[in-house]
């Protein structure tokens, strides 16, 4: 009897594998996909498809010239090209949208490690490279579905002391980047995802609240803190950005406290800081702390004294 | 802190839990380890030549910790050889040629028990060692000295890795032998409370094991969520009676004694029959396996012969373990014997036995969420990694029991417990080194 594998311990593995994780991110961005598709047009399709697949030629591209073993089967690239595609403007002219996903890919990502390794968000540090060096983002892009809407994006008109409507803002009839105005797209995502085990809710939860209630403080007024709670591209970053692997906390405790952070850097921004959106920046910020928090919110060994 | 500690939910398996143990007929040849316990190996007094029966001494106990081997066949002592350990070292081994008789040793008789020091020096001669799969000699577990520190004891019922069901055969077939052991325990240890703790999934073995809560009211029965790895002896302490045991201490530290269930019917048998151990009962499974059995073996017998008994193998076997699929050892070929703690032999065909690649972390905390002692394997590969033994010293590597729980679980299908293993050689050589220094100042 010859031939039999010498291994160590465990002997059999659960059936989940990072490519079946990313893959049930993908499911769980499609209602916003398809929602950000119907409200702004086929435009933002074009959008979403250059992105992706200029994410996916630059990781496969960069392992091939780095003699890397080939990532793009595992479907990380394919999910960062989409969520980034989601956080632009329809209307943005596709070859900046190519560079932004480029950058993503190979600055952000593969350049600290590839998978796993990279510290902060490819999508939302690719977002704001973009907002710096275009200025993209200024010009949101407006509904082609209802030509009721048009001017400014909620969070301009909130801001100015204007009106917005909040079924509108729950489906998504409004100004902004394509996969972040369908709130109620967003949240299907996001309890898929819980469903799955794939995230736990401590992050968007904490993030969002804290958003409500910063707002409700800020503005005395219950409707007003629950438009801008729907406005921007809050639940957007806090179901699917704020819960990325890498950049996040792994503890529960970490992950609200990076919520709870997040919340209030976002909150911060919106009403004091030059910029009319703060939620790309408050995530990259607290993925800076994230080593830290992790370290602060460690278990304590079973049976182990406090190391 | 949640109420129960974390785990990982895997498949069962049980597919031999209704099988009664069947005999297997007595082998040509067997091969009794000197070394099947933690210990020093037991010292050969036999020669080349020697008639020996069922139940006849082959090598004595050898030092404080260590367990007397006897023979579970008649026949002839073929010769003595050095054989190949799955620790890597090699200790001496009993090869004996059988001559099927299976005539029993004319000195065995029920030991005589008067109290503390008969009964420990009973299970002393009777050569049980932790037959859940630990291999620990129970004499040294229960020569506790002052029996006024123990508060409980616990009975080990959580069979929770998949395939084995051979402590559900014991619960099922020998609970009076259960019985009686505690009853042994309740008088020679002054146990006054006893907590058997079996998994919620084990329908048939809680109702028995009720029967005996129901006839003594110092037992009682705790179900355990049917998460592994609920045998875990801390883990098992932790969710019995809420007791944390400190690192680097042992369960009597906070007034426990763990024994397995078959550790504890083996005990029952000896005291009395006087037969000591000999024979085991051993799951039989897997996806190799013709027929997957519960079998009473003589220990020593060889697993070609044992899995010959199953009918052979429905396809070519790639993976051989002694033990479970999350703990078990993976062994080099079929010609090694059944150990004393050897409670199941797993067979795996090709497709199950390939270890899956294996790719980046990406970082998602599972191994962190499902880590029974609460440890960060991922923080823990990182240091290893980096050769930072003081930050493994941090991390309590030491505590890691190397119950699979992250590996099992990591989507990138990382080798965690493998990085773990060697963090703790790591750490060792630092601490040895630290303590070194700390000596020449």
């Amino acid at each position: 009897m010859n031939g039999l594998n010498i291994s160590v311990s465990p002997h059999i593995h659960s059936p989940r594998t990072t490519t079946k994780i990313m893959l049930d991110v993908i499911i769980a961005l499609l209602p916003a996909t398809v929602a950000g598709v119907i409200i702004f047009g086929l435009r933002a399709l074009a959008v979403i498809a250059v992105c992706i697949a200029s994410a996916v030629i630059a990781e496969f591209l960069f392992n091939k010239i780095c003699k890397k073993e080939l990532t793009v089967t595992d479907l990380s690239a394919v999910v960062t090209g989409l969520l980034l595609a989601l956080n632009l403007p329809a209307n943005i002219p596709l070859w900046q949208a190519a560079i932004g996903s480029v950058f993503s890919i190979i600055v952000v990502k593969c350049l600290f490690g590839g998978i796993g390794q990279n510290f902060a968000n490819p999508a939302i540090t690719g977002r704001i490279f973009m907002l710096v060096t275009f200025g993209s983002m200024t010009s949101a892009a407006f509904p082609t579905i209802v030509d009721t809407v048009s001017g400014a994006t909620p969070l301009s008109v909130l801001g100015e002391g204007g009106k917005a409507d909040t079924l509108d803002l729950l489906l998504g009839l409004r100004g902004g980047a394509i996969g972040e105005t369908c709130t109620i797209a967003l949240i299907i995502g996001g309890i898929y995802l819980v469903a799955r085990r794939v995230i736990v809710p401590h992050t968007p939860i904490a993030f969002i609240a804290t958003v409500f209630v910063l707002s409700l403080a800020v503005t005395h007024d219950a409707k007003l803190a629950l438009q801008y709670t729907l406005s921007g591209g809050l639940f957007l970053g806090a179901i699917f950005m704020a819960t990325d692997y890498a950049t996040t906390p792994v503890t529960k405790w970490g992950k609200v406290i990076f919520g709870v952070g997040a919340g209030l850097i976002t909150i911060l921004i919106r009403f004091w800081g030059a910029y009319p959106e703060g939620v790309s920046f408050a995530i990259l910020l607290m993925n800076i702390l994230t080593p830290y928090i992790d370290k602060l919110t460690a278990a304590k060994p079973f049976g182990g004294a406090k190391a | 802190m949640s109420f129960y500690l974390s785990g990982v939910h895997i498949p069962h398996k049980k597919n031999t839990a209704e099988m009664a143990p069947v005999r297997m007929n007595i082998p040509k040849t067997v091969v009794l380890l000197t070394s099947m316990h933690i210990g020093k190996p037991a010292l050969p007094v036999v020669k080349a030549g020697d008639h020996v029966d069922v139940g006849t001494l082959v090598a004595e106990q050898n030092g404080v910790v260590s367990s007397p081997v006897y023979s579970g066949v008649s026949g002839t002592v073929k010769k003595i050889e050095d054989a190949l350990l799955a620790g890597g070292t090699f200790a001496p081994a009993v090869v004996i040629e059988t001559d099927g008789l299976q005539t029993k040793d004319l000195n065995i008789l029920p030991p005589q028990i008067n109290g503390y020091e008969d009964f420990i020096t009973a299970v002393k001669k009777s050569g049980i060692v932790g037959l859940g799969g630990a291999g620990f000699p129970t004499y040294v577990k229960l020569d506790v000295k002052d029996t006024s520190k123990i508060q409980e004891l616990i009975i080990n019922c959580a069979e929770c890795e998949p395939y084995i069901t051979s402590d559900t055969r014991t619960m099922l077939d020998k609970t009076e032998e259960i019985e009686y052991a505690i009853s042994l325990f309740e008088k020679y240890l002054g146990i006054k409370k006893t907590v058997i703790g079996v998994e919620s999934h084990n329908k048939k073995a809680i109702e028995k094991m009720k029967q005996i809560a129901a006839k003594n009211p110092n037992a009682e029965v705790k179900i355990l969520p049917s998460v592994y790895p609920q045998g875990g002896e801390k883990v098992l302490i932790y969710h019995t009676v809420k007791k944390v045991v400190p690192a680097g201490k042992l369960p009597i530290d906070v007034g426990c004694i763990v024994c397995n269930c078959t550790t504890m019917a083996a005990i029952a048998e000896f005291i009395r029959t006087g037969m000591p151990l000999v024979e085991k009962c051993i799951t039989v499974d897997g996806s190799a396996v013709k027929e997957p059995k519960n079998v009473i073996v003589p220990i020593g017998a060889k697993l070609a012969d044992v899995f010959e008994f199953c009918g052979g193998f429905k396809s070519e076997p790639k993976k051989v373990l002694y033990g479970g699929p999350m703990m078990g050892i993976s062994v080099p070929g079929l010609e090694v014997p059944v150990l004393k703690n050897t409670n199941a032999l797993i067979a795996l065909n090709e497709k199950d036995a390939k270890r899956p690649h294996s790719t980046q972390c990406i970082h998602c905390g599972m191994c962190v969420s499902h880590c029974p002692v609460k440890l960060s394997p991922m923080g823990i590969a990182k240091a290893y990694k980096n050769g930072n033994a003081e930050a493994l010293q941090k991390l309590r590597v030491d505590i890691c029991m190397e119950c699979g729980c992250c590996s099992y679980i990591c989507p990138a299908k990382r080798p965690l417990v493998e990085t773990n293993k060697m963090a703790k050689t790591m750490l060792r050589e630092y601490q040895n080194a630290q303590k070194e220094k700390d000596g020449k100042k």
